[in-house]
């Protein structure tokens, strides 16, 4: 399986992806936002970082850089985009993802383990899961989720959640909310379900030394799950 | 401007200094250059009060590749990997503008650091703050956190360690230290020195503005009322720019057109320039209309002091300027050919045609002056007699629930989960523990890191206080697992004018370098900052100890959560009871006077080093040193991180409870064993003379003193966690 990470400037989990691909078994390339073509692949990754450092409003000037829009055209013919922390800002700003991510309610950068609750296992990157709950990183100042109430019906009427905060138990509550994200919203998908943002980092859990192991189920599910 | 010895004065100079300017240049200087002399002579650049002392340290040993003098200190690993590590003071600045001020105090010494060609792997961070009851101690750390984090995170180098205390000795001169360590192949290490003539002198990084200007003699004086004027003298951080400059100096680093590379600090172009040229023994010829400029009709005056971040000067190969320029145009920084080395061994500065500046290098760096500044040797205070009835009437568990809510000995958590603490994926201990220890990336290798300080201890009785720090940052990386290598220190005192304060500074060095020596734990880089006072009040003297040790096995690193129900807990080292200085004198008993704990550098070295063994043998399952607070306050600790109880039995000492559990005697840790081993744990410690204590054995959830009173271990992590919550949200 081939897939290609973007770096933008100020990128800074390029390599985390990078080595984290590569463990599970990905062909990675690195891509260079002045890029204009992808290279061949069956996954686009848009790394966690501050692109562009986050100046203007996070994600939005990365979201109009050269490689972009081959990055949307890959995705609206169908291919797999994944965007972590940052890369689900920049995912936002160019309309793959509904939705906006505002700083976090207590105004303070947030790094720490969470649980996440998978709510649709109906799509390649959740699909052969077993567990329903994931202890995953985060690491954001913009994380909080918002919508409209109209796209949030349209959210929930296409089943496009693709995680919500919990506790270790699944139960999805406020206090386990960590950001302030509207209905503890953690990652969300296209209608489609071919692009996923999401805010908790999975390749900074893929060894038992590191924070946790949990970001190895995903990354083991998502190899094989790729067409 | 005709330049006389007013104005002089007004750049911090003393009239003796400016005569010696006079003298030196057998004429006066214009005013560009009565500005680069008070910016090269200034405390926080020439050391002029410190060097004398410094020069005593330790610095050598046989893993060091680089001391104290370049822009950071080397030593290696092993496998051709080397770390190249510094702490740095940005206290001044921090106090003005905490967020500002913090966040280019860290942005500083990442600088250091990858200058030398190393890719930051950790940041560490040591800060102290005024009481938490004084009005501005919120806003400050709130402002300093934010600030650190600030920067860190965008950079994306993790934040694995720290330090936070409260005193009001702080109250009106904040301390913000960074540290950070970086990795870097033994033989690709890049210097500062200068050599060759004729090479191109390069510019590059940010544009230079009027930020920062004087920012160097800023620190080198004490505050007044007066000090909000400041304000525009600490420098703004861009740390997307950093980000970018790292990036792109690392990729020109891996070929071979740099002969030296020098960032631009404290004192910017000036210092940059005319270090890099010192050290060759070089002139340097600049044109300054070549220096990329973020405002209109800067002058030379201001462009030779700004302190505008996130800039580098290099010197290149010849005809390696557009493979170079390449590099910094695919990052979108400038690049700019500003100059050339020389023979002449001078500064010569031009601008608009003219020559503005014309200093021989040796009168700005040999020249500067040097002071044997008068010092007050201090007295060790007679020992308290401590009322047995009084103690022996306290409730040790109230008491306990007391220490743990102390804002010097309570959950730091709302700090370190501010900053990314996981970035880079290697981090295997987070903040919170003994040390932060992230992996040699793609080894089995890890680096632990720790800072410390112990300002009360130093306070009471500066020599046996230096001594300490030393010893609690080779105890936390040995409670990790790891073997201690070097240290940095942060020397942050009062006014060198006086001499009680230079007494402090004189002998806390003394201390350290006693025990660095003792310990094989050579100092490697630091830097002194004095003039922490507000008029005449001058902060408890504060020497900040980072230590880096390394773990060959990182599987086999320790945490100090306990890990499991019926394991046995002792106690290594020997508890005499000594209660003076300790957090128990001061908040349980009000009293502030008496001696700091000894230090016994045999005892801390043999204990440390047995421990180590008993770790590399697999025999330790948790460890944690004992340090402010005392024996209870350490295992409560481990309770609380491993959601585990114990059932504690004092020994039978003659000392009284409350002195076996918060007494603060030096070099002691407790450890977890398992019972199957107990006996060749006891056979190794017995063999190496190390003296223990049997504490008792791990259960479930609840603390059991003595089988009588209780605690659960609930209870107490909300003790611990609740104070620094609470008091930031309100």
């Amino acid at each position: 399986m081939k897939s290609a990470v973007i770096t933008f400037p100020g990128s800074n989990c390029d390599r985390d992806m990078d080595v984290a691909l590569k463990k599970f078994g990905f062909k990675n390339k690195m891509v260079w936002h002045q890029e204009v073509e992808l290279p061949k692949s069956d996954l686009v990754v848009l790394p966690g970082g501050f692109s562009y450092g986050d100046y203007l409003r996070c994600g939005s000037m990365a979201s109009k850089s050269k490689i972009m829009q081959s990055v949307i055209n890959f995705a609206n013919s169908g291919g797999m985009v994944m965007g972590i922390c940052n890369g689900f800002q920049i995912l936002v700003e160019t309309g793959l993802v509904p939705g906006v991510l505002l700083r976090n309610k207590y105004l303070e950068f947030i790094c720490k383990n969470v649980f996440v609750k998978i709510r649709d296992k109906n799509n390649a990157y959740f699909k052969n899961i077993k567990n329903n709950v994931l202890e995953l990183h985060i690491a954001h100042n913009e994380g909080n989720y918002f919508c409209t109430n109209d796209q949030l019906k349209e959210i929930e009427d296409n089943a496009q959640i693709a995680i919500n905060y919990c506790d270790n138990q699944g139960k999805i509550e406020k206090s386990f909310n960590p950001n302030g994200s509207i209905k503890n919203i953690a990652g969300i998908f296209n209608k489609e379900k071919n692009v996923l943002g999401m805010m908790p980092h999975p390749e900074r859990m893929i060894e038992p030394s590191l924070s946790g192991e949990d970001g190895s189920l995903f990354f083991k599910n998502l190899i094989n799950n790729i067409k | 401007m005709i330049v006389n010895e007013k104005i002089a004065i007004d750049h911090g100079l003393k009239k003796d200094e400016y005569k010696k300017i006079c003298e030196l240049l057998k004429r006066n200087p214009n005013i560009t250059e009565l500005g680069i002399f008070s910016a090269m002579w200034n405390e926080h650049c020439s050391y002029k009060s410190s060097r004398l002392h410094l020069k005593k340290l330790p610095t050598k040993g046989k893993q060091v590749i680089q001391g104290p003098g370049e822009n950071a200190g080397v030593i290696d690993i092993g496998d051709n990997d080397a770390i190249v590590f510094k702490i740095e003071s940005h206290n001044h600045p921090s106090f003005i503008e905490p967020y500002q001020g913090a966040a280019t105090g860290v942005g500083g010494i990442m600088r250091d650091v990858f200058t030398m060609g190393a890719r930051p792997i950790a940041n560490l961070n040591s800060i102290h703050f005024g009481s938490s009851q004084h009005k501005k101690t919120k806003n400050l750390l709130r402002g300093v956190v934010h600030g650190i984090g600030g920067y860190g995170n965008c950079m994306g180098v993790p934040t694995i360690a720290g330090q936070t205390s409260f005193d009001s000795s702080y109250n009106g001169n904040i301390l913000v230290n960074a540290m950070t360590l970086g990795l870097v192949k033994k033989d690709k290490i890049f210097y500062s020195k200068a050599a060759g003539l004729n090479k191109p002198v390069i510019y590059v990084g940010s544009k230079t503005g009027r930020d920062g200007i004087h920012g160097a003699s800023m620190a080198s004086a004490s505050f007044d009322d007066k000090i909000e004027e400041k304000k525009p003298t600490v420098q703004v951080g861009d740390p997307f720019t950093e980000k970018l400059l790292l990036e792109a100096c690392l990729e020109l680093m891996a070929g071979d057109s740099i002969i030296a590379i020098q960032d631009m600090g404290a004192a910017g172009l000036t210092s940059s320039s005319i270090e890099m040229a010192s050290k060759g023994n070089l002139g340097i010829e600049i044109n300054l209309n070549k220096v990329p400029c973020r405002e209109a009709k800067m002058t030379p005056y201001e462009i030779m002091l700004s302190e505008s971040q996130e800039r580098m000067l290099i010197v290149l190969e010849n005809g390696k300027e557009e493979q170079a320029k390449k590099i910094f145009d695919k990052w979108n920084l400038d690049f700019a050919v500003i100059g050339k080395t020389t023979k002449s061994k001078k500064i010569e500065l031009f601008f608009d045609n003219e020559k503005v500046a014309d200093i021989p290098i040796n009168t700005l760096v040999e020249n500067s002056p040097m002071y044997d500044r008068k010092w007050k040797k201090a007295k060790l205070p007679k020992k308290n007699k401590i009322n047995k009835d009084d103690i022996n009437n306290l409730k040790i568990i109230e008491v306990l629930k007391k220490i743990l809510t102390n804002p010097n000995i309570c959950s730091k958590e709302w700090i370190w989960q501010q900053y990314d603490h996981t970035v880079m994926g290697d981090t295997i201990q987070k903040p919170g523990g003994d040390s932060g220890v992230v992996r040699v990336h793609g080894t089995n290798k890890a680096v632990a890191a720790s800072v410390d300080s112990s300002a009360v201890y130093c306070w009471a009785h500066p020599l046996t206080g230096g001594k300490q720090v030393v010893c609690e940052s080779f105890r936390n990386l040995i409670s990790v697992g790891a073997k201690p290598i070097a240290i940095t220190n942060c020397l942050n005192f009062g006014s060198p004018e006086n001499e009680e304060n230079m007494g402090e500074f004189v002998e806390c060095v003394q201390g350290i370098g006693e025990a660095s020596s003792y310990l094989k734990f050579p100092v490697v880089s630091g830097n002194v900052s004095f003039y922490n006072q507000t008029k005449d009040q001058g902060i408890k003297p504060t020497p900040s100890i980072g230590g880096v040790g390394l773990i060959n096995d990182y599987t086999k690193m320790i945490t100090m959560d306990f890990k499991e129900v019926d394991n046995v807990v002792l106690v290594i080292g020997k508890t005499e009871g000594h209660i003076d200085q300790s957090l128990f004198a001061r908040v349980i008993l009000n009293e502030k006077n008496g001696p700091p704990p000894e230090i016994n550098l045999f005892n801390e070295k043999n204990n440390g080093e047995t421990l180590l063994k008993l770790i590399d043998s697999n025999l330790i399952k948790s460890a944690h040193d004992i340090s402010l607070g005392g024996i209870i306050t350490a295992i409560s600790k481990m309770c609380i991180k491993g959601n585990k109880g114990i059932n504690l039995k004092k020994p039978k000492y003659l000392i009284s409870e409350i002195e076996y559990f918060f007494a603060e005697d030096q070099g002691r840790y407790i450890v977890e064993i398992s019972k199957k081993d107990q006996k060749k744990v006891l056979d190794i410690l017995n063999k190496n003379a190390v003296h223990y204590d049997e504490l008792g054995t791990i259960n479930e959830n609840v603390l059991f003193l003595n089988e009588k009173t209780k605690v659960t271990i609930d209870e107490l992590e909300e003790f611990n966690t609740k104070w620094l919550k609470e008091y930031m949200s309100n």
